[in-house]
């Protein structure tokens, strides 16, 4: 509901009941002072208050600056999402949190290892699939390949559906980064 | 720990200390004058520093929970923040119980635990557990020291964290070797911070437009206040008070909230939630304006949610970002510390056009509900009415310089309901947590702050049992304490919810075997009283308030009263259940509510 919604009709019932609200898929960027425990207290975060974390990456970002980065992919309704950035905005540790799905600037990529079987005409299939997905070939045996592709996480979605017929063995994920757009 | 260290040319200049002489020096310099705790093995070279320290006086508890309640206990009635000491392992796991109550209650804490040497952690060493890591999600902050070098910052950083924003716990976890080793010293006023940490402090002058507008508009107002006033210090009391006369608007409290807005004022309705006035309750579901200050709508206090207030356009004002709209959608967001929120909105009021009497309808319809007389009992001759207990000790100790903290169950929310309480900080419970055993401890670190004053635990008989050791902690330091025990021979709200929500089945809620608290004060070397008719009560009472040594008065009260008015679980504010009408109390509560807490 919007807050001028909100406003032309007080009278709602405020229910925070949200089991019919859709839910969304939302990155969290959240920059944290690199010390020991930090990624602790955000995992714990998320499992103490029965969040999902769809995936989660992190690293170090500045060593000077003492901060790593960690993405943060969870999926929740809007108040959910709410809570969980309000939250993550509470932690001593934590310098920013950006919400960067709904940011217009939000750039995502996720790196992927997918390793395929298949003889014959299932490894031409695979090659000319990974060729329009420009998905590499980092590995190769007789009958099976492994690629590597980046991308956005819907791209490596799709391209481990369409090979998943093809014969699908196993999927490596890093799960997402993001970063923002410009300066 | 990462931190950057303190520039080297600055150090010669300073004084080298060891890390435990540091703890000590720090706790001086951050305005510590009163700590509890117990010593242990992890934790020595600060007990040894502690020795020779004049200006701290340690209370040394019984058990480390009791050093955590006790400090709760200090801070709530001062303001200031309470210290903790205790050694590794069972030391810290034993204080983890009074971590979380503070957290839940926001009272600021600084719990120092003694650990295994650095070389020694995550090697199941004698008296090592994670102290990190079993604290991490009970504390605001937690720290586990590694560098001596960090010791300083670190412990001030530690105060600020628990004393500023939402105040909290924060742990500080200190090796063994760290203890022993030395740093320059480096005071609060030249320590870098280590964390960015800036609690919110002043209200948007948008929002405060916003809300004085919606309050001065008001047909139907409601001032819904919470602990967070208290935790804003006496100026944010007094800025209550005069919105609510600025405004006319009618008040109530939290549990945690007692004691801000006067209880003999007019204004006040009494607490709301579950076992609030049913003045409150109607008042909160009916009215048109809600303003929450410093209160975090508790499941208590909303009673069923979707049914919570439904024509009402809500101000929130919280210093905690994650508290607003938590639970309940608000129309206006004040993310401020309250005292300042609530002067900033005494300004903004005063320049809105305030229509004259436009809230007697508002008033008279409060008059109706209070007409009703909710808190009203079946006086007796014969057995003591714990509510009339309540009532006489109210009244005996009225005009005194008396602080009151309770255990936790139906003594509790009498205490809450028939006292009266009309200044902050005179109020001490366990809200958030719920946690028995949480008034004797408490009782012990409220005496400590003010030795000369009145301070009573209102306990339960099963409830006191779970802390009753620190009666010795009050001996061995001279705290006249009063333990005021409600004895009705039960885990008394358990067995009202078993008679309520569990057809009468009493599944091991008799206080079976009970001591003779009586020889049992006098054990301790306290004295022992008992209370079996009303007739005797008030002598009895007055006996307690006149010993100079810490008392127990078992008051022997009706077993079987049941703590009204009551808002069932599943129910909505203006679903009160009243002592009177609750004669079918096997069905007032339906199936989907029986399954709530």
């Amino acid at each position: 509901m919007s807050d001028e919604q909100r406003h032309e009709a007080p009278a709602s019932a405020y229910d925070m009941g949200h089991a019919e609200e859709a839910e969304d898929l939302a990155t969290f960027a959240v920059l944290v002072d690199n010390e020991p425990g930090v990624l602790h207290r955000v995992v714990g975060l998320f499992a103490a208050r029965g969040y999902n974390i769809e995936s989660l990456t992190v690293a170090e970002t500045d060593r000077n600056a003492h901060t790593s980065r960690i993405t943060i992919v969870t999926r929740g309704t809007p108040h959910v999402l709410a809570q969980i950035e309000a939250q993550l905005e509470k932690m001593v540790s934590t310098r920013q949190v950006q919400n960067v799905t709904r940011d217009p600037n939000g750039l995502e990529r996720e790196l992927a290892l997918v390793k395929v079987r298949g003889v014959g005409a299932d490894r031409a299939e695979a090659r000319a699939l990974a060729e329009t997905f420009r998905a590499r070939i980092v590995d190769t045996h007789s009958t099976s390949f492994i690629f590597e592709i980046s991308g956005a996480p819907s791209k490596i979605d799709k391209f481990v559906d369409l090979m998943r017929p093809i014969g699908l063995v196993e999927v490596s994920r890093t799960g997402v980064l993001s970063i923002e757009r410009g300066e | 720990m990462t931190i950057h260290q303190t520039p080297a040319q600055t150090d010669q200049a300073r004084e080298i200390l060891t890390g435990a002489q540091i703890v000590v020096r720090a706790l001086v310099d951050n305005g510590v004058t009163n700590l509890f705790g117990y010593p242990g093995g992890a934790v020595l070279p600060i007990y040894d520093a502690l020795f020779h320290e004049p200006r701290l006086r340690h209370i040394l508890v019984r058990h480390e929970q009791g050093a955590a309640h006790a400090a709760e206990g200090y801070a709530r009635s001062t303001g200031k923040v309470g210290v903790v000491l205790v050694t590794s392992g069972p030391g810290a796991t034993n204080a983890v119980t009074g971590i979380v109550d503070a957290l839940m209650d926001s009272i600021p804490l600084v719990v120092i635990t003694g650990q295994v040497p650095t070389h020694l952690i995550g090697t199941d060493a004698f008296q090592e557990c994670d102290t990190v890591g079993i604290t991490r999600s009970c504390t605001k902050h937690n720290y586990l020291v590694k560098d001596v070098a960090d010791l300083p910052r670190v412990l001030h950083e530690a105060f600020r964290i628990a004393a500023t924003g939402r105040p909290g716990p924060v742990v500080v976890d200190v090796p063994k070797d760290v203890q022993f080793a030395s740093a320059p010293y480096v005071g609060p006023a030249e320590a870098t911070p280590i964390h960015d940490y800036r609690p919110p402090r002043a209200p948007e002058p948008r929002a405060i437009a916003e809300a004085a507008h919606l309050l001065a508009h008001a047909k139907r107002p409601i001032i819904y206040s919470g602990g967070g006033v208290i935790n804003a210090g006496p100026a944010a009391s007094k800025a209550l008070r005069e919105l609510a006369r600025l405004t006319g608007a009618p008040v109530t409290s939290t549990l945690m909230g007692l004691g801000a807005f006067p209880a003999d004022d007019p204004a006040w309705l009494g607490m709301v939630g579950m076992h609030g006035a049913f003045e409150a309750n109607h008042a909160m579901h009916d009215c048109d304006v809600m303003l929450a200050v410093g209160a975090r709508f508790d499941d208590r206090v909303t009673g069923r949610l979707d049914a919570f207030s439904p024509g009402s356009r809500k101000i929130h004002i919280d210093v905690d970002p994650s508290s607003i709209g938590k639970v309940v959608r608000v129309d206006v967001r004040v993310l401020a510390d309250a005292g300042e929120a609530l002067s900033a909105l005494i300004q903004a009021v005063k320049r809105e056009k305030l229509a004259k009497d436009h809230l007697a309808p508002w008033w008279a319809q409060i008059d109706r509900w209070r007409a009703r007389r909710c808190f009203a009992y079946a006086p007796s001759a014969e057995v003591i009415k714990p509510q009339y207990a309540i009532e006489r000790l109210a009244a005996l100790t009225k005009g005194r310089d008396v602080y009151i903290t309770t255990e936790v169950g139906q003594h509790q929310m009498w205490a809450a309901q028939y006292f009266g309480f009309n200044e902050p900080n005179r109020w001490m419970t366990s809200g958030g947590l719920g946690t028995m055993g949480y008034g004797l401890p408490a009782a012990v670190g409220v005496q400590t702050a003010h030795p000369k004053s009145l301070v009573i635990d209102i306990a339960g008989d099963a409830s006191v049992q779970m802390t009753m050791q620190e009666l010795s902690t009050a001996i061995q330091h001279d705290l006249p304490i009063k333990v005021f025990i409600l004895n009705n021979e039960w885990m008394g709200m358990v067995r009202q919810w078993q008679q309520l929500l569990h057809g009468e089945r009493y599944s091991h809620s008799y206080s079976a075997s009970l001591p003779d608290f009586v020889k049992l004060a006098e054990a301790y070397g306290a004295m022992g009283l008992r209370a079996e008719r009303p007739d005797e009560l008030d002598g009895l009472i007055e006996e307690m308030i006149d010993a100079p040594l810490p008392v127990v008065l078992d008051c022997r009260v009706e077993r079987a009263e049941n703590c009204f008015p009551m808002i069932p679980s599943g129910k909505a504010h203006n679903e009160m259940l009243l002592a009177d009408a609750a004669d079918d109390l096997g069905r007032a509560i339906d199936a989907a509510g029986r399954r709530l807490v």
